[in-house]
């Protein structure tokens, strides 16, 4: 559960920005046959035995009847159960609402920013230091989380900022932005400002032809972008674990404080749960992407 | 030309664009009509398509005036202009069924739901898409959403119409069919259109006046017939219809008639250009209106080089004495007897029919 590992951008978002020429897509030319490589199925059964049997193990184990993490003792829900009841079950409920607070806040400012980003970087014409500003706005995707992290403690320091759940936000914000911006962006490049300059032609403002031309057509970008947003905030453990101060933890925080006591079986539960809802929300957030590109 | 007389819609005033250091549009001036169906025609990237834009307000003018029905518009931003624009790709809001489309202008003008909805309906029908009101844009045909455009535009009821040529989207029948309706629709809702096209069929068939551009400049003002009949210059004859362009020595003019050497020594009198002079020029004439005559004493001879069935006619080409081609349309009638390859033919024009061209 490290930032390492978060979502990548949605793989989805340049295709997008093809909305309206769509048809082309369709068209593209015979490529090589990947299959006929050699020694394309042993390679390919080997990255994803080793990315996703470690998940499977976790998720299977988090149905134990066992105590322990390594033997099977039958089907069971008592590590569920003990999440939501057992002695540790406050701590769990605590740091899970502390991460769905801020991660509910922090995706919705870090997609209002990224839509104001977006509107003044693809509809603003050009400006000088447009491409400083493209760059400044992604830099934090290319920036390891490590320096960041530390970055952020440092300056919250510098100026004698109380660590806790207001940091936290803050630092959340900030590196949700260019996740929140990518699917955002590429929604609006596949906007053609000509329904813009229609609205003005039958007397809207600039203002109007935004809220009621451009917005509704980016609902699924902006839609996107925040459930992505979203879900980086959920799931973030480097930066977090540096600004949180003490004894305010979220969801990742917590697990990674209780596997420093040594691994439960209720962990592998609690990780599964968190695996789950990471899932539904990547995947909403792909179809939210993709919805209304058959409109054109 | 009924309508030259009546006042003046859309006055452009020494309009000049500049995009760095291209000049899109060089001291534009053009008065148009109350009432007038009025084309703007030229080869793409000639400046037609900016001009509308600048009167719609989405591009700004770097010298001049543009008055509408005498008010200088050229510093109000587009929803402040009484004109209303139909799209090249009609620019249909997806989101927004056809009714809500049409709505919108008359929303923004303040009018109330009600009054907004019934207008709608109303401008609807005009353009016969009653029974398609509560569809989605992209539930039409090409030609359905083109109407679409054409009633979200004439809701607000705009003082100019501004079309950027809204047919080229369409296949050749439905265009054909459209510019019939165009035009019934300006004459019902008596609205000054400003029509865009590249197609000189569109802009003969369908306008009052036409004003042929290329290069930034309006090269030449008039009636479909003007402009075909009677072309100024090489650029409007070489752009509309078909013509030969005949290579002649000027000795002189005199009025607005001029007096030309043929290729092959003939002395010729025909009318000329304003602005045509003396000297090296080229006289226009249209292939229709060459004939085959009796080599002796014809105007021009020439050598068949090729001829073209086409039904009900024939082109026939022919090289004249000085090199030059030239090509006669003939009718396919009994009478007419169709030279062969390689027979030297007279040709021949009436007076009327050639016109001395400003270069």
């Amino acid at each position: 559960m490290t930032g390492t590992r978060a979502p990548r951008p949605n793989p989805e978002a340049p295709g997008q920005a093809r909305g309206a020429t769509g048809m082309t897509r369709r068209k593209r030319t015979r490529k090589p046959d990947l299959r006929r490589f050699p020694g394309f199925l042993p390679l390919t059964l080997l990255c994803v035995f080793l990315l996703y049997a470690p998940l499977l193990i976790v998720a299977i184990y988090s149905f134990n009847d066992s105590p322990s993490i390594t033997l099977w003792g039958g089907v069971s829900l008592r590590w569920y159960e003990d999440v939501f009841w057992g002695p540790e079950s406050d701590k769990f409920k605590q740091a899970a609402i502390n991460s769905l607070v801020i991660a509910v806040a922090a995706a919705t400012t870090a997609t209002v920013l990224a839509t104001m980003a977006a509107t003044a970087m693809l509809r603003a014409g050009s400006f000088r230091g447009k491409g400083a500003s493209f760059a400044l706005i992604n830099l934090p995707l290319m920036v390891p989380e490590i320096v960041t992290a530390v970055a952020t403690l440092i300056f919250f320091s510098a100026i004698g900022f109380s660590t806790g759940i207001l940091t936290i936000l803050i630092a959340h914000i900030v590196f949700c932005i260019p996740f929140a911006y990518l699917p955002i962006a590429a929604r609006m490049e596949g906007i053609e400002d000509v329904y813009e300059q229609a609205a003005q032609d039958l007397y809207a403002t600039r203002w109007e032809a935004f809220r009621l031309i451009l917005l509704p057509l980016m609902t699924p970008g902006i839609l996107s972008g925040f459930l992505l947003a979203f879900i980086i905030s959920l799931d973030d453990f480097i930066i977090t674990n540096f600004v949180k101060g003490a004894g305010v933890e979220t969801l990742p925080t917590a697990i990674f404080g209780a596997v420093k006591q040594g691994i439960k079986p209720n962990i592998m539960a609690i990780s599964t749960l968190l695996l789950a809802v990471s899932i539904l929300f990547v995947t909403l957030s792909y179809f939210a992407g993709r919805m209304g590109q058959n409109r054109k | 030309m009924a309508q030259s007389q009546g006042a003046v819609a859309v006055d452009i005033d020494d309009v000049t664009k500049l995009y760095g250091n291209f000049t899109a549009l060089s001291a534009v001036s053009l008065a148009i009509h109350d009432n007038e169906f009025f084309t703007l025609l030229g080869p793409s990237g000639c400046g037609k398509t900016t001009l509308l834009r600048c009167i719609a307000g989405f591009e700004d003018i770097s010298q001049g005036a543009i008055r509408l029905y005498g008010d200088n518009i050229a510093d109000l931003p587009p929803n402040h202009r009484p004109v209303n624009t139909v799209f090249q790709q009609y620019a249909l809001f997806p989101h927004m069924d056809v009714t809500r489309n049409v709505m919108f202008g008359l929303l923004r003008l303040g009018r109330s739901e009600a009054e907004a909805r019934a207008r709608a309906g109303e401008v609807l029908e005009l353009v016969r898409l009653s029974e398609f009101a509560n569809r989605m844009p992209a539930q039409l045909s090409g030609g359905q959403q083109q109407r679409v455009a054409l009633a979200r535009a004439l809701a607000p009821n705009p003082k100019v119409l501004l079309l950027d040529e809204p047919l080229s989207a369409l296949d050749l029948k439905l265009r054909q069919a459209v510019r019939l309706e165009l035009q019934q629709l300006q004459h019902e809702t008596g609205i000054t259109f400003i029509f865009v096209t590249h197609d000189q069929e569109e802009a003969l068939t369908m306008s009052d006046r036409i004003a042929v551009i290329s290069d930034g400049k309006v090269q030449q003002v008039g009636s479909a017939r003007d402009i075909y009949e009677e072309p100024d210059n090489k650029f409007v004859a070489d752009f509309i219809g078909e013509t030969n362009l005949i290579d002649v020595s000027v000795a002189e003019i005199a009025g607005d008639k001029a007096l030309c050497t043929l290729p092959g020594g003939t002395r010729f009198t025909c009318p000329a250009a304003r602005g045509a002079h003396s000297g090296q020029g080229h006289l226009s004439v249209r292939p229709e209106r060459v004939s085959l005559a009796d080599p002796a004493g014809a105007l021009l001879t020439g050598t068949v080089t090729r001829l073209i069935y086409l039904g009900t006619d024939m082109h026939v080409d022919m090289r004249l004495s000085d090199g030059e081609s030239i090509t006669a349309r003939v009718q396919n009638s009994s009478q007419t007897t169709i030279p062969a390859m390689g027979d030297t033919v007279g040709l021949d024009f009436e007076e009327g029919a050639a016109r001395l061209l400003v270069d």
